[in-house]
């Protein structure tokens, strides 16, 4: 049962419809954020924002990419693939498994340089096994969406449910929240993510169940305290003495009033996990070996750094692709914050 | 005030019992002690091995509660998991078995010399920088500050110590790349490019979180009161905003606490540095679930007894708490 469960999941079709599912799902919510007032607002504002509306441009890049690579058209190619192969023309070496500078023409070896396929093409070299560094540091941004989005898919449902029932209900029901979330708090986070790792095993899924695991706590936190100042508010003394119940009170009135929140929070949490990976990896509790992940990338660069002469171009051009993703959701989350809460910032 | 300690002390033993049942569920109940000696020992190991592996590290007890006739009824896994931890009798590694305490005590003083000087350099200039902000916000300078603090953060901490590796120590060979020496001004030596890397790579996170800290406070009325009865801007932010600011800064401070002790994983390991975080990465590399275990409970500890140490600084600096 688990086993023919697995097989569906890993079946590629299946990958392909969950891809599609999810950014659907996103838009969707996003179209529905859009009717809502105080976003309206918000993007008024953004509008005015010109560092903010380039970060924004330049994430959607790096969905797209992402996106087009975790479409799959066969078990081993993705659309990204077939679109750097045969339409841009860019090819990993299929028979050299050996690094290339950029723009050589030659293998990266002092004793016996053999001549590559696509002599000049690799404009940013290849890796170890001959491939082509451009393509790997565009690729790493689907591990990056694909661990970012799976993450999400788990602690931001559980950061809403419990940070707004901690604020909403309080009693019982905060205390035990509270509880909880101290506890796995109490654990510093790196630890807590590397015992976890230990333990359950290397893989995607693991990770993002770990990641998961600790970053909820600062979504129910935050969600927790807006909820408790809003219920103090008039709207949801009316909403109550027209005898609401707890279900519309919670979806209708207080929802809206925090998605923003939650949206300024995905975003940032995004750029966490991207980072995380790439620690993780470095400390070999990342994404497994093979996958083109920047931080399989930058842990290569350890061995590369210490070849001489130096294999430079891997570890940079995974480092520029990271920064340039990680750098605008925070930038990105900044120019929220702001949009939404002019004020205060 | 005495009673609100006693308050908070007691708030933190069943998270510190909630810990405890989160370390116990991963390294015996997810992971149960015959799999790691499994791969402590190998696939090829002999039953009988293995079975010798688990007797002498205790392992070989029932999960919850002993029902065997004859031995005693709380003689297991998870009672004497509990008993060790409370007792701080961590035992010994799995994988080498020496006694992990040893490790811990070995560790603790180089893992200090690393991020003590990083910390309290990188507090009071993170502390400076981000007030002058304050002093200049929402200026161009100011902008350009955050967007730098933004771009600083951005970087993963490995690419610093890789450049400040290859750049400062091999090339304009300032430093020594590699290594450790626990003698007086030697440890200096090789202290002094990871402690730099240290402050750079936390610099950016705390200036941008002490910014807006120090901008919530300005909005103050007391603020208002300061610059209207004469107080120049500068003595306003430098004395008044800063400790009262301090307040809010605390609580953060303290989540580095766990670090101090903890060393950081990545520098320690880079420069080999012989202390904790060196520690728990080569448990890591050789799947020492007894070393990463202790380690986990021991980083909970440094945690919880930072946020004791917390709420006594608050209640020093809180007439309110104080009196209560």
């Amino acid at each position: 049962m688990i086993e023919s469960l697995q097989h569906f999941f890993a079946n590629w079709i299946t990958q392909d419809v969950m891809v599609v599912a999810f950014f659907a799902a996103a838009i969707a919510l996003l179209v529905r954020g859009s009717r809502n007032e105080r976003w309206q607002r918000a993007w008024k504002f953004m509008k005015g924002d010109r560092l903010g509306l380039v970060a924004g441009v330049l994430i959607i890049g790096y969905l797209i990419i992402g996106g087009l690579d975790l479409l799959k058209i066969s078990p081993t190619t993705s659309v990204f693939d077939w679109l750097a192969n045969a339409v841009v023309g860019l090819q990993d070496e299929p028979t050299k498994a050996s690094y290339s500078a950029p723009f050589a023409t030659h293998t990266f070896s002092t004793a016996k340089p053999e001549p590559l396929q696509f002599p000049g093409r690799h404009f940013l070299g290849t890796t170890q096994i001959g491939k082509d560094t451009f393509i790997q540091a565009l690729k790493g941004s689907s591990t990056a969406l694909l661990l970012g989005g799976l993450t999400s898919l788990i602690y931001l449902p559980l950061g809403i449910l419990l940070g707004i029932s901690a604020g909403y209900y309080r009693g019982w029901v905060d205390d035990a929240i509270q509880y909880i979330y101290s506890t796995i708090m109490a654990i510093p986070d790196i630890l807590f993510l590397i015992a976890f790792i230990m333990v359950f095993g290397k893989g995607v899924g693991t990770m993002s169940w770990a990641l998961a695991l600790t970053s909820w706590i600062s979504l129910c936190r935050l969600l927790r305290g807006e909820t408790m100042r809003l219920t103090e508010r008039q709207f949801i003394s009316a909403a109550r003495a027209l005898g609401q119940s707890h279900w519309n009170i919670i979806t209708r009135h207080l929802l809206p009033n925090v998605m923003h929140l939650v949206l300024i929070n995905f975003v940032l949490g995004f750029s966490g996990v991207v980072l995380t990976e790439a620690i993780l990896s470095y400390l070999g509790v990342g994404t497994p070996i093979g996958t083109a992940s920047w931080g399989q990338m930058i842990d290569g660069a350890r061995g590369e750094l210490s070849r001489e002469p130096v294999v430079w171009w891997n570890v940079s051009a995974a480092t520029v692709a990271l920064f340039g993703l990680v750098l605008s959701l925070n930038l990105f989350a900044d120019s929220l914050r702001r949009a939404f809460d002019p004020k205060r910032s | 005030m005495f009673s609100y300690l006693i308050r908070r002390l007691l708030y933190a033993i069943p998270i510190l019992f909630g810990v405890m049942l989160i370390t116990f569920l991963l390294f015996f109940v997810v992971q149960p002690p015959y799999a790691r000696a499994r791969a402590i020992l190998g696939e090829k190991a002999r039953p009988a091995q293995v079975q010798q592996w688990l007797h002498d590290h205790g392992y070989d007890k029932p999960t919850y509660l002993n029902t065997k006739p004859g031995q005693h009824l709380f003689d297991s896994l998870f009672v004497n998991q509990m008993k060790r931890l409370i007792t701080f009798d961590f035992g010994v590694s799995d994988k080498t078995s020496l006694p992990i305490a040893k490790t811990f005590t070995d560790g603790v003083i180089p893992s200090l010399c690393l991020t003590l000087p990083a910390f309290v350099i990188g507090f009071i200039m993170a502390v400076t920088l981000s007030l002058y902000q304050v002093f200049i916000r929402y200026s161009a300078l100011d902008r350009f500050g955050v967007f730098l603090c933004v771009a600083l953060m951005s970087i993963p901490p490995m690419i610093y110590m890789f450049v400040g590796q290859r750049v400062l120590a091999m090339q304009l060979n300032y430093f020594p790349a590699y290594g450790f020496d626990l003698r007086g001004w030697q440890t200096a030596k090789f202290v002094l490019l990871p402690v730099t890397l240290m402050i750079v790579m936390y610099l950016g996170n705390d200036v941008r979180l002490y910014r807006t800290i120090f901008l919530e406070e300005i909005t103050q009325d007391y603020v208002r009161t300061a610059l209207a009865k004469g107080v120049p801007q500068s003595r306003v932010l430098f004395v008044h905003v800063l400790k009262n600011g301090m307040i809010s800064l605390i609580t953060l401070v303290v989540a580095h606490l766990p670090f101090l002790i903890m060393g950081s994983l990545l520098l320690e390991n880079f420069f080999g540095i012989p202390g904790l975080g060196n520690a728990l990465i080569h448990a890591i590399q050789t799947g020492d679930a007894a070393m990463t275990n202790a380690l986990v409970y021991l980083g909970a500890l440094f945690y919880l007894a930072g946020l004791m140490l917390t709420d006594i600084c608050y209640a020093f600096a809180d007439p309110r708490i104080r009196l209560s």
